[in-house]
């Protein structure tokens, strides 16, 4: 016989609390790249193919074969799965895979440029709540800005009618931005439009940085997307423009991310409890790392549970090798504000491990304005990196920065 | 209203009960079932044991027949605790009433 234990017969939690104590399971999140197909056509994307690219779409992902991923990941304890793409609405199977997915006890995040949501997609949302906010990416303020970056007439139009029945049904959403030379102009008008349009009254996320083709497709679109990054100097100093938030952000991450990197080529999460299955079946770490050798074939072998227990663990074995990278990367304690990565790496250059001279300038750049560096000086150069981010972190705390 | 010791429940449709690692948890799917939106409930084993009977079949008398052969607690304790429970989920609309 037991005893009975009433005191704790149920216990509300939120998905937030739960996902906490889920970090070091095998399966919390998967992002489900549904099309890299999408409606605009925006210069800086890192990934987007024409709406109507019919071989893409005839090598996409089938329903079922979504619905078996998705039934996979949930039997595998996973909480949360991201729709993305390209423009995850483009699929006309969006709604049934949404529903399956909630049915399941998944909670869903849409990544969407909100065009494509329609009143009854929004009834949908309110019937069916996705359980997090719906993310929408907006690419500029005005209908002539707005459209000089998507190159499609008619698209803020679309935006703006998606936006409305989103509100109309009261569902959750927030807003980002992208910053690009068309939208900087605009940029301190978005945040406060961005502001008074999402409930909570939260600012709006801002995308400064800007990744080459994902899928290394085009010399010429990656120049383009090149010449639209911002200078250095100006990236820094727009993303420490909110000097309060900012000090209290860095003062966090320089205590808990900044210091040499060493030689291992992972040092983020990729692959640990969170996954990412492309369009056409390959199954990556991470959304942006789709190096051939790096992804598991999960159309082929049906086995997510094999791909998060033995092959993403043994990519996290792998040391670098460039000497350029073993030089100034591995040793530099900057490194936890530079976004070169494996994945970024891939992209620019086709190899995991190339110092990628952008971001390099980036982190220098921020690192002078932290003062974690004097002008000239190399993050892979300095000695005594440790007094120094105890210095600047001292710095923050008292609000002299 | 108060749950009726003579009629029998079951998991409403629009849940989505999980096991995910050790833990038995109970997942709204539509809206208005719980109280906030990001919310979902968890069963401790002794609200396991109460959930696996609500199979349409049994009464809530039933029920605590049923706990009074498997728990030491005396039998108004267990019929308080079940009628507690219940309520509770019935109120969050996390079980339902079969005819």
């Amino acid at each position: 016989m037991n005893n009975l234990k009433k005191d704790t017969f149920t216990q509300v939690k939120s998905f937030q609390e739960k996902l906490l104590g889920l970090k070091k399971s095998l399966l919390w999140w998967v992002t489900a790249e549904l099309t890299e197909r999408c409606n605009f056509n925006c210069r800086h994307c890192y990934i987007n193919r024409p709406a109507g690219d019919q071989l893409a779409r005839q090598q996409e992902l089938k329903t079922e074969e979504w619905k078996e991923f998705l039934q996979e990941a949930a039997s595998l304890g996973c909480l949360t799965v991201r729709f993305t793409g390209g423009e995850p609405l483009l699929r006309e199977d969006f709604e049934e895979i949404y529903q399956f997915t909630r049915r399941l006890g998944m909670r869903v995040s849409l990544s969407t440029n909100a065009s494509l949501i329609t009143s009854p997609l929004a009834a949908l949302f309110k019937k069916i709540p996705p359980l997090e906010e719906i993310e929408i990416t907006i690419y500029g303020l005005s209908e002539r800005t707005y459209e000089e970056v998507t190159r499609v007439v008619g698209s803020y139009q679309a935006m703006q009618a998606g936006l409305a029945y989103l509100r109309e049904n009261k569902i959750r959403f927030s807003l980002r931005g992208i910053v690009l030379p068309a939208t900087l102009p605009e940029l301190d008008r978005f945040k406060k439009w961005a502001q008074e349009m999402d409930a909570s009254g939260a600012p709006p996320a801002l995308v400064f940085s800007l990744d080459l083709r994902a899928r290394r497709d085009s010399e010429q679109r990656n120049q383009e997307i090149a010449r639209l990054r911002l200078p250095p100097e100006k990236y820094v100093q727009l993303i420490a423009q909110e000097r309060e938030l900012y000090n209290q952000t860095m003062k966090e991450f320089v205590h808990r991310f900044l210091g040499p990197r060493g030689t291992k080529l992972f040092t983020c999460g990729a692959g640990q409890g969170i996954a990412a299955l492309d369009s056409y079946g390959q199954l990556q770490p991470c959304l942006l790392l789709r190096h051939p050798r790096l992804v598991y074939p999960w159309r082929q072998e049906r086995n997510l549970k094999k791909a998060m227990m033995d092959f993403f663990p043994s990519l996290r074995e792998m040391e670098a090798e460039n000497d350029e990278y073993l030089k100034k990367c591995a040793r530099c304690f900057i490194s936890g504000l530079c976004e070169q990565c494996p994945a970024r790496s891939w992209m620019e250059s086709g190899t995991l491990d190339t110092p990628i001279d952008y971001y390099c300038q980036v982190a220098h750049a921020q690192a002078r304005q932290l003062g974690l560096l004097s002008p000239g000086e190399k993050g892979w150069q300095v000695k005594d990196w440790s007094r120094r981010l105890k210095k600047v972190e001292n710095l923050l705390t008292s609000g002299v920065k | 209203m108060k749950v009726d010791l003579s009629k029998k429940y079951i998991p409403s449709p629009d849940i989505v009960v999980r096991h995910i690692e050790g833990e038995t948890i109970i997942i709204p799917i539509t809206a208005g079932i719980g109280d906030l939106e990001d919310a979902l409930f968890t069963l401790n084993p002794t609200g396991l044991a109460v959930w696996e009977k609500l199979d349409g079949q049994n009464s809530v008398a039933d029920i605590i027949e049923a706990l009074l052969k498997e728990y030491t607690a005396s039998p108004g304790q267990i019929e308080r605790d079940v009628l507690g429970l219940l309520e509770e989920l019935y109120q969050k609309k996390l079980i339902v009433e079969v005819d």
